[in-house]
């Protein structure tokens, strides 16, 4: 029953948003965390999405449980490939009495753009919601299914 | 006459079917709202009922028994079509979420009224077997 795995579609949503959703917290949690050198220095994390394909499937949702009507599918949900770090430059203040300054009276304040964070916080809660209304849908979809012939 | 449930039921089993597939083609592209690069499906839904009846359709035909049967095929993604977007995106993402709840919802209504008159052919065919 392709309905089945539009739970399985929109899990694979939520998951990914909820992902999204902790890097933003991690970010905004440390977006003072100042250090004295650029390698040490926390970076903005961003989650990267894909497109789950049919080979993939296969190992998460076994095979052979209609496989017939999965062919149909543009794809089998949303997956994060892994976290990357923004390349952005870091932010560099000149505070000589800040316990972390280097030698040059340099401390490094994280790449954390707060207020893309935020948006991006708002994004990603919102379409958590979306995936929960489709399962919803999908669920009333179903048991109404169940009760053909009543 | 005998009772053909073939016959009976009509169109509203393979379009209940249908409604189903495409719910699930709707709900992968709502979870890839935020994907770089993917890009929105959707099926022809006229058409594949229409194949799904077996009155139109492209099969191709066969001239040898050991030749692979096309009749009744649904598969293989082909049939999926792309959503043309209303503007582009940066990372050449084409969803639009609003387009695809509004499908997703009439979908769902869809399915239902096909559920409802599966529903009621059943129960016709019920009342014919009590004969009350």
């Amino acid at each position: 029953m392709s309905l089945s795995n539009i739970f399985d579609l929109a899990g694979t949503g939520m998951s990914a948003q909820s992902i999204r959703l902790n890097t933003v917290a991690s970010n905004i949690a440390n977006a003072e965390s100042v250090s004295s050198s650029t390698g040490e220095t926390y970076r903005a994390r961003h989650p990267v999405f894909s497109v789950i394909r049919d080979q993939v499937n296969q190992d998460v949702f076994g095979a052979g449980f209609g496989n017939d009507f999965n062919s149909m599918s543009a794809g089998y949900g949303v997956k994060v490939d892994g976290i990357v770090e923004s390349q952005a430059d870091l932010r560099q203040k000149y505070q000589p009495d800040h316990p972390s300054a280097d030698d040059d009276g340099y401390v490094y304040y994280p790449n954390v753009d707060v207020v893309s964070e935020m948006a991006d916080m708002i994004s990603a809660s919102r379409a958590y919601q979306t995936n929960v209304e489709i399962m919803n849908t999908a669920k009333q979809m179903m048991q109404r299914v169940l009760t053909l012939g009543q | 006459m005998a009772i053909n449930f073939e016959a009976a039921l009509g169109i509203h089993d393979k379009a209940l079917i249908l409604r189903g597939q495409r719910a699930e083609v709707l709900a992968n592209n709502i979870a890839n709202a935020d994907t770089p690069g993917y890009q929105s499906r959707d099926m022809d839904f006229g058409y594949l009922l229409a194949q799904a009846k077996g009155q139109q359709g492209v099969a191709i035909k066969r001239t040898n028994a050991r030749h692979i049967s096309t009749a009744g095929e649904m598969g293989l993604g082909s049939d999926l079509k792309y959503r043309t977007p209303m503007q582009p995106s940066i990372d050449g993402n084409t969803v639009d979420l609003q387009i695809e709840q509004a499908q997703y919802a009439d979908n769902a209504i869809a399915f239902q009224s096909s559920f409802t008159f599966l529903n009621s052919k059943f129960r016709g065919l019920i009342s014919a077997l009590k004969g009350e």
